[in-house]
């Protein structure tokens, strides 16, 4: 029962990985996400950001700063463990659950949007969904991420992408953040071991 | 290599301790919310093997159980098989055959849960809910959440676990775990309720309560059973309670802070006054919502991955 | 039986230089007889038969566990020539007609002398004498008494059963367990009872009883035999006892010379014996005193149980191990390997001194000229892993499975017939 200090790192053969986004280009990303969420939805004003942790929660974190320096208000920003929803869970050992913060005003109503780091199966995203869907209605739900890598298994499509990555299934995307891992990029590389 | 089931708290290493606390802090959550349910354990079956009777713990399991989705079969002591003279093995064949993925047990034995994990005849997880005066590791662990509910950190707090703990299951369990979480643990009882040895407990013991008090975070109060004093453990109920027991004049002691906690059911009036039982620095409406909290958090870390989380390093992946 | 005539080649008797032995109607003889059949002991030691004073054989009444049949040939297994069979039966050995009944089964057999043990009291119930004169003058000759699995705890039924056989010879073999001090008990009281929240088993239970019957012995000129003896104290009263020359003997079982309290962790009732396992210092005394003659004998409490008895619960599961296929092996190990004993002390503990003890004719002699050839062939070279199908027993309860023990028993002659050849039982 190790908790895990950094969500998914380690998978990356270090030397074959190669950057695809520097720090300046994942701000980059994140500013155009957030302009486009003020533009879709018209301001905002009653959107919550739910980000999926770890990074997907930062990232949401970023967003919401942005967007409440662009637009002068703030938007209720929070995180939502999928672990209990994943349809993955018996194929590995229990993992250890991340903080849910739901803001206070709850999602019922509301535009939730949800944020994630790497879009890849849809699987996260659609635990993602069937947990929203016990925690109450939100109006609607969208979602942003930061990288999308193809390979979809579900019918889920992002409304808000940092960067479309064309990716072999041997390869692994990595996304670094200062807050977690001390600096900002997103790598692209051979899986360990693949 | 996992270990698959939670026979003693002994068995825990403080990460496995802190990792069930934690997890048992995020599925708290789950009891305020409208939909108090998670779709995690669906498709598993848990059965309640209870050869002694404790609907508290029985509930309490069971709330857990199905808050996680899990399918829960109910097999007591009265009124079926076991009560009819069927062994423990041929019980346990029969949830085996049932397709149990966890048993969880309460058995009057010392070892009833060591048993059923060990003989070979089952090859599901086995949660001890209580084996004779041996253990109770969820009460130790829900325990242990609730002090650090109120006192933000075990770590470094002064525990004093009062009572019979010769016969105590629970307070076997806390001196294991509070000792592991780094807590300094006292336990104060007569001479004849002390169990042989207990010097080499991690822990210190008294016979006497009021010098102990004052430096006390927290004052855990154990059950004593009546029948104790037939066989000559104390004099009589009165002489007990004013010895070992926690009144209100007796509480003032206490710092400010420093809570009293009791695993129950209480015996008003011996252990414990009413007065200090519905006091605010009694924990034990607390300690029963926190009991499904930490079930949940032990159900979901023994079956809800591919094997058990505890004593496993998880595997990360890219993706 | 006694048709077969033998000649065993080079035998260290009591580990002595080896030299050849003749065995010719039932004894020892001093050449060999024509037609003789040859056994090569090359390497082997020779000990007398050996006596266990502590057998339970379980017929009349748990033929399910074991019958005096294969309990008899399980002890031939073991190297030995004569069993004790203790009177916990059902019905109780308390009367002369149940006594009569094991010694005739036992003769039946043919694989040992079975020498039936008479209960101290009616039913063991501790409530008044069985008639012990009864069982002294029946076929069975009965001399060791004994309550065992009860402890007579009464001081005046216990003083009045130990004057009460003086009258023929006899011997009140005690449990010495205190019954207050020992209810709902489990395991050896100490600090691994109060971690495993198991009842605790005071060594004092043992150790109070056993002062006072030494005392009673004492003061009644009458002989007392302490059963199972398991604790450092209990030596030291035994051997202070000695010191005053008070008529008392004892004897230690092979569990209680190699096992500890240790084993009990896993909960496993095949640990679960009466007297429990005890400490490790315990170990160390019994093992002493054996060595110095405190203890007199090694005996086996050979206590079969079925797969039900132990398959279960610490607490519901019943007491007892066999031994009787393994006692030899685990003297080796903890008295001889360690150089307490030599092969003759340990003749002496297992053969002449029980032999002597229960009154046993023939049996616990000398292997020399003339004398009964109860005798046993011991491999000391061998190795053997325990494994519990493979005991000749029909209770499989051994504490030994799996473990590595040294010396295997490769001949057991009884008055002069094998009982066990090449280390198998012989049919018969």
């Amino acid at each position: 029962m190790t908790t895990q200090s950094g969500a998914r790192s380690a998978g990356l053969d270090p030397a074959a990985a190669r950057a695809v986004l520097d720090g300046p280009a994942v701000d980059r990303a994140l500013t155009r996400i957030a302009h486009e969420i003020l533009e879709r939805t018209g301001g905002a004003e009653d959107a919550v950001l739910l980000g999926i942790p770890t990074r997907g929660a930062v990232l949401g974190r970023r967003l919401g700063e942005l967007i409440s320096r662009f637009e002068g208000h703030a938007v209720p920003v929070g995180s939502l463990d999928v672990t209990m929803y994943r349809d993955d869970l018996r194929l590995k050992p229990a993992r250890p659950l991340r903080r849910t913060e739901i803001p206070t005003g709850g999602v019922d109503g509301r535009l939730v949007i949800l944020v994630d780091d790497v879009l890849f199966s849809g699987r996260t995203v659609r635990a993602a969904l069937d947990a929203l869907g016990d925690l109450g209605r939100p109006r609607a739900i969208q979602l942003a991420v930061l990288v999308d890598r193809g390979h979809r298994q579900l019918p889920i499509r992002a409304d808000y992408v940092g960067k479309n990555l064309p990716t072999s299934m041997r390869e692994a995307v990595e996304v670094h953040l200062s807050e977690t891992d001390g600096r900002d990029c997103v790598l692209l590389g051979i899986k360990a071991g693949a | 290599m996992a270990k698959r089931h939670l026979l003693s708290t002994a068995d825990l290493t403080v990460d496995d301790a802190n990792l069930i606390l934690d997890t048992a802090q995020e599925l708290a959550s789950v009891a305020g919310r409208a939909i108090k349910k998670l779709p995690t354990l669906r498709g598993r079956t848990v059965v309640n093997l209870f050869f002694e009777d404790s609907t508290r713990t029985r509930i309490s399991f069971e709330t857990a159980a199905k808050r996680l989705s899990a399918d829960v079969i109910n097999f007591s002591a009265k009124g079926s098989s076991v009560s009819k003279g069927e062994s423990l093995k041929d019980t346990a064949l029969t949830l085996e055959a049932m397709g149990a993925d966890a048993v969880v047990v309460r058995h009057w034995a010392s070892g009833g849960a060591h048993r059923l994990a060990n003989a070979g005849w089952i090859r599901s997880s086995v949660v001890n809910a209580g084996d004779g005066t041996h253990e109770h590791p969820t009460q130790a662990l829900l325990d242990a959440f609730t002090l650090r509910q109120r006192l933000g950190s075990v770590a470094g707090r002064h525990v004093a676990i009062v009572g019979d703990v010769l016969h105590s299951r629970v307070a076997r369990s806390n001196v294991h775990l509070l000792a592991t979480l780094g807590a300094e643990v006292t336990l104060v009882a007569p001479p004849t309720l002390l169990p042989l040895g207990v010097e080499h407990w991690p822990c210190a013991s008294s016979y006497e309560l009021d010098p102990i008090l004052p430096k006390c975070d927290a004052v855990m109060m154990l059950r004593v059973q009546r029948e104790r004093m037939n066989q000559a453990f104390f004099p009589t109920e009165r002489e007990y309670s004013r010895r070992y027991g926690l009144q209100a004049a007796r509480m003032a002691l206490l710092p400010q802070h420093a809570v009293v906690m009791h695993p129950g059911p209480m015996n008003r009036g011996l252990e414990i006054s009413a007065e200090v039982a519905d006091s605010v620095r009694s924990t034990v409406t607390e300690q029963v919502a926190n009991g499904v909290s930490v079930r949940m958090a032990v159900l979901y870390l023994l079956l809800g991955g591919a094997e058990s989380a505890i004593g496993n390093d998880e595997e990360g992946s890219a993706r | 039986m006694s048709g077969t005539s033998y000649v065993i080649k080079g035998a260290r008797v009591l580990g002595e230089e080896s030299r050849d032995l003749y065995v010719s109607d039932g004894a020892f003889a001093e050449a060999a007889p024509r037609g003789a059949k040859v056994i090569d002991a090359d390497g082997c030691i020779a000990l007398p038969g050996l006596v266990d004073l502590h057998t339970h054989l379980r017929e009349p009444g748990r033929e399910d566990a074991e019958t005096v049949l294969t309990g008899t040939r399980a002890a031939a297994a073991g190297g030995f020539t004569a069993v004790h069979a203790m009177a916990n039966t059902d019905p109780v050995a308390d009367t002369a007609g149940v006594v009569e009944q094991v010694w005739r089964l036992g003769r039946e057999a043919g694989y040992c002398d079975v020498r039936p043990v008479g209960a101290v009291t009616a039913g063991l119930k501790g409530e008044r004498l069985a008639e012990l004169g009864a069982m002294a003058d029946s076929a069975a000759r009965v001399r060791v008494f004994s309550d065992d699995g009860h402890c007579v705890s009464d001081a005046a039924l216990m003083r009045r059963a130990l004057e009460y056989v003086k009258a023929f010879g006899g011997v009140v073999a005690q449990h010495a367990q205190e019954p207050r001090l020992t209810e709902g008990a489990q395991m050896n009281e100490g600090e691994l009872s109060g971690v495993l929240g198991l009842q605790g088993w005071p060594a004092v239970a043992e150790e109070a009883i056993i002062a006072r019957d030494v005392l009673l012995a004492a003061h009644t000129g009458s002989k007392l035999h302490v059963c199972h003896l398991s604790t450092a104290g209990s030596v030291e009263i035994v051997r202070w006892a000695k010191s005053r020359g008070y008529p008392v003997t004892a004897e230690v079982t092979p569990h209680h010379l190699l096992l500890t309290e240790d084993l009990i962790r896993g909960y496993d009732p095949v640990y679960k014996v009466n007297p429990p396992l005890r400490s490790a210092a315990d170990v160390e005394a019994v093992r002493a005193g054996l060595a110095d003659g405190t203890i007199d004998a090694v005996a086996t409490d050979h206590a079969p149980h079925p797969v039900e008895a132990k398959d279960c619960e610490w607490a519901v599961a019943a007491m007892g191990m066999v031994g009787l296929e393994t006692a030899l092996s685990v003297v080796q190990r903890t008295m001889v390997e360690t150089g307490l004993l030599d092969w003759a002390g340990v003749a002496d503990r297992m053969s002449a001194r029980p032999a002597r003890i229960g009154s046993v004719t023939g049996q616990g002699r000398s292997v020399a000229t003339g004398e009964p050839a109860n005798l046993v062939l011991i491999d000391p070279a061998a190795a053997r892993v325990i494994e519990p199908g493979a005991l000749y027993s029909l209770s499989h309860n051994t504490p030994y499975a799996g473990m590595k023990l040294p010396g295997a028993v490769v001949v057991t002659l009884l008055h002069g017939s094998a009982t066990v050849l090449d280390g198998r039982v012989v049919e018969r």
